[in-house]
Parts: structure tokens; C-alpha cells; sequence
């Protein structure tokens, strides 16, 4: 009930928010190649779909291979950190510095190296998304209740059962968090892997929409990305609670 | 059947145990005495094998355990029950690390102190008292020797405390188990015990060790008997020795 009328205000909100804009758009008689009104962007977003559908289906592919390649690696990174301390305080830092070098600017790097291929794409995404899968499923692995890591230590539980029975199921709710986010980010990744360079997707849609000022154009790949992300986040927000037993439940 | 001989265990420059010696026999319920911080837990972990003693010998029928895990079973002070998990598969993880889970004998258990209706619930539907039975039954069905019970019921209130101590003696009472059980209340210990094993305060060893006269099965009715209460007159001089 809550939970639908907070929804509830943040649709209405934002309807107010497309109405603001078609007004202005109007009113201010601002050019279609500077700012399309809204009901322009659905009307052309309808006109184009039959071109614009094998565009997006090539980009979901790309990124639900970049997210399970990206989550994965982040995943067994996470388990190496937590079991190995050594390996940990080697390369957690330069994991931190991987973050900080822009996607952007690693991107035509990785394609000289990689040519066009899948390679490189499946590279960018990875990078995106590894990152708060390792933080995250650390975090988890860490913060197992030590009251419960006790009673397995004195009923003479092994490293692996303490791991597979105890630690792993305690850090899923965190490792969910983590793949939200980079679930999220790997959309991004996506669409700025196909800039550099594709035959599909919708970020050569966006580019081909760029370069002719047919901006009605790029605001439909915008929201195309931003409803591809939500319903990639509401897939995995499904998982969660199929998954996660017998926790708090949530609002 | 447990033998404790001379234990000792030091941290650092810090004597922890000295010259701890008192034995468990079969079916019996010792409880453990003494004030706070007088190295209780640490018996305990010296007996689960988690620390190996600095010297002295733990022997299970007459067998040196010394740093050797997985003889007894635990109950800790807090509750801990994995909350992903139902009361039926929490009840059978002790089961799980030994090695086979047994659900059907599990299923019996539950059945047998009433808990059958909560097999499918989960431990945060649960209350307090409910989650140490379910922890109790845990370590009952651990097919261990040794029950050790560390501090089970302190984070209880008083009402849920004597409901629970009752509830213990009862499902005790009719499958006798060797119990150590690690208390700092003098009338839990007379309640429950057939042997109470004072410590002193650190470095502990054994001040006194009282046998409790009281047959079974035992009633709230004898917590006040006047034998009760100068039992609890006598173990109350003794502590008191101690903080002194």
C-alpha cells in the first residue's frame, strides 16, 4: 500500500515534469533540432521502432554477457580478497586505482589493442561492473555476525563449512546491492563500448541520430537505456526475494 | 566420562585458568560458578578445541582431547540461528557439520517439546525464549557425548529465564545427556545441577565443588524450600569471598 503510493508520487511528479517540458517546448517555439517535446519523442519513438527493436536487443545481449562476465570476475576477486590477506592488501589498492582511470579514455586504448571485435566491449563492461560486486560481496564476507562465526567454530566446523554454510549465504543480501549497482552501470558500459564502434546497439543508434541532428532520435535511445536499466534492476530485485530467506522484510 | 586435570592457560603474561580439575560423569549436569570474567569461555573453548591449553589434559573416557575440535556440542549465550534458514533446517546444521542431516529425527523432536507447529518458520517470526529451545534442540540433536551450554539463558528476561529453566530440566530430565553449563546465577546452578563447580575469580581455579542434593524430577515448588535457600545462603558466602 505504501509502497504504491510512493510510486504513485514519484509517476505523477514526473508526468508534471513531461508536461513542464511540452509547455515550454510550445510556448518558447523551440526548435525540433535543439529540444523535441516530449509527445514529439514517443510519436518518433513508435515511427522508428520496427528500425530501432534490433538495436536494442543487440545492446541488451552485449550487456547481460558484459554483466555475468563482469559479476563473475568480480565475485571470485572478492573471494580471493577475503580468503587470501596477503593478495588483499597487494591489490585491493590498485583495484581502487582502476576505478579512477575513465572509461572513456580506456575505451579507444582497448580497441587499438583489441580491434573492433566483442572483445573489447565485453572489456568495458566487465571494468564497470566488477567493481562494486568486489566491494560489496567483501563487505558481506566481513561483516558475517561473529556470534554465529563462534558457534561454528566451537562445534569444530571446517573453513568450508563455515564458508559454504555460513559466510556465502550471510553476504547475499550485499552481493545483491552490488549487482544492482553495476547491473545499472553495465547499460552504460554497454552503450559506450558501442560509440567506439559496432555494427548494432543503441549507442550507434545515438550516433547515427548525433551526426544527422535528428535529436528526437537521441532522446529515444536515453530513455531506452534508462528503462533497460530499470528492468534489468527490478529482474534482480526479483532474484533478491526469491533468494534472500528470512530476513527484515522490506518497504 | 570428561576429565579435567590440571588445566592452565595463560594469554600473554595474563594466567587465565590455574589448576582447573573437576570431572563429568556420565548423565550428569555440572554447572560452572563464578563471577564474570573469571575465564568461563575459555574452558569452554579449551574443551571445544579451539585452544589448545598451555598445560594439564582435557581426556573424553579417558582419551586426551587436548586441541582437538568437534567432541561436544554448544549452545552459545546468544541464540544464533542462521536466519536463512527454517527452525527444521537450523535444528539439523550441527547434524550438517558432523556430517548427515537426519530431518525425520529432527521432525520428532520438534514434535516432542511441542515446537512441530514452527518447523517452517523462520528465526525472525520467533521470540526470545522460542530461539534457544530451537537452539537447544540443535544441540541435543548433534549426536555428541558432551552438552555444553554457555550462559543460555542470561539475555532472557526473569519470567522467560524460569519458564525456560523448566522447559530444560523437563526435556532433560527424560534424555539424560552429559551437560556443562556455564552460569553466573547461583540459584539457575542449584536449580538445574546435580554438581556445581565453583571457580574463583581470575586466575580461576576450583574454589569448591558442591553436590546438589535435590532428586529429580525437579518443580519450581523447591526453589523455595528452605533447603533451597541455604544452599543459596552458602554458594552466595562462597562468590562473595571472591569479590572481596
Amino acid at each position: 500500500m505504501k509502497l504504491w503510493q510512493r510510486g504513485g508520487a514519484a509517476t505523477l511528479f514526473l508526468l508534471a515534469l513531461f508536461i513542464l517540458w511540452e509547455v515550454i517546448v510550445r510556448w518558447q517555439e523551440i526548435p525540433m533540432w535543439l529540444l523535441p517535446a516530449p509527445s514529439a519523442i514517443v510519436t518518433e519513438g513508435f515511427q522508428s521502432l520496427p528500425d530501432f527493436i534490433p538495436h536494442i536487443l543487440a545492446t541488451i545481449e552485449l550487456t547481460l554477457v558484459g554483466l555475468c562476465i563482469g559479476a563473475s570476475i568480480g565475485f571470485i576477486i572478492a573471494l580471493m580478497l577475503h580468503r587470501l590477506p596477503i593478495v588483499n592488501r597487494m591489490i585491493y589498492p590498485l583495484l581502487i586505482l582502476s576505478q579512477n582511470v575513465p572509461t572513456i579514455v580506456l575505451a579507444p586504448l582497448l580497441i587499438i589493442w583489441f580491434g573492433f571485435g566483442l572483445l573489447p566491449k565485453l572489456i568495458i563492461i566487465s571494468l564497470v561492473c566488477f567493481f562494486p560486486i568486489v566491494v560489496a560481496t567483501m563487505d558481506g564476507l566481513k561483516n558475517t555476525d561473529p556470534a554465529l562465526k563462534h558457534y561454528m567454530q566451537m562445534m569444530g566446523a571446517t573453513k568450508g563449512q563455515t564458508f559454504w554454510k555460513l559466510e556465502l549465504p550471510y553476504a547475499l543480501p550485499s552481493l545483491f546491492s552490488g549487482l544492482k549497482i553495476a547491473a545499472t552501470y553495465s547499460v552504460m558500459g554497454a552503450v559506450i563500448s558501442e560509440w567506439l564502434g559496432a555494427k548494432k546497439g543503441i549507442g550507434v543508434f545515438m550516433t547515427y541520430a548525433q551526426s544527422s541532428f535528428r535529436i528526437d532520435r537521441v532522446f529515444v535511445a536515453i530513455f531506452t537505456i534508462m528503462l533497460l536499466s530499470m528492468a534489468l534492476f527490478a529482474v534482480i530485485q526479483l532474484l533478491e526475494r526469491t533468494l534472500v530467506k528470512g530476513r527484515a522484510k522490506e518497504v | 566420562m570428561l576429565e579435567i586435570k590440571a588445566l592452565h592457560q595463560s594469554f600473554g603474561e595474563v594466567d587465565v585458568l590455574r589448576d582447573v580439575t573437576f570431572t563429568v560423569n556420565e548423565g550428569e549436569f555440572v554447572a560452572i560458578l563464578g563471577p564474570s570474567g573469571s575465564g568461563k569461555s575459555t574452558l569452554f573453548q579449551l574443551i571445544g578445541g579451539i585452544l589448545a591449553p598451555k598445560s594439564g589434559a582435557i581426556l573424553l573416557h579417558q582419551r586426551p582431547i587436548n586441541g582437538e575440535k568437534g567432541h561436544m556440542s554448544y549452545m552459545p549465550q546468544q541464540a544464533s540461528l542462521l536466519p536463512w534458514r527454517t527452525v527444521l533446517q537450523n535444528v539439523v546444521l550441527g547434524q550438517e557439520i558432523q556430517g548427515k542431516a537426519n530431518k525425520e529425527e529432527a521432525k520428532q523432536w520438534l514434535a516432542r517439546v511441542g515446537l512441530a507447529s514452527f518447523e517452517e518458520a523462520y528465526p525472525i517470526e520467533l521470540s526470545g525464549g522460542m530461539k534457544q529451545r530451537v537452539t537447544f534442540i540443535r544441540a541435543l540433536l548433534s549426536d555428541r557425548e558432551l552438552l555444553c551450554l554457555d550462559e543460555p539463558f542470561s539475555a532472557l528476561d526473569e519470567f522467560t529465564r524460569l519458564e525456560m529453566q523448566t522447559w530444560l530440566l523437563s526435556v532433560w530430565e527424560k534424555h539424560r545427556r552429559s551437560v556443562l553449563f556455564v552460569t553466573h546465577s547461583i540459584e539457575e546452578a542449584i536449580y538445574l545441577a546435580d554438581k556445581i563447580v565453583v571457580l574463583t575469580k581470575r586466575p580461576a581455579t576450583v574454589k569448591q565443588v558442591i553436590n546438589v542434593p535435590f532428586a529429580r524430577p525437579r518443580q519450581e515448588a523447591l526453589l523455595a524450600t528452605t533447603e533451597f535457600i541455604a544452599l543459596k545462603q552458602q554458594l552466595f558466602t562462597l562468590i562473595k569471598e571472591e569479590k572481596a
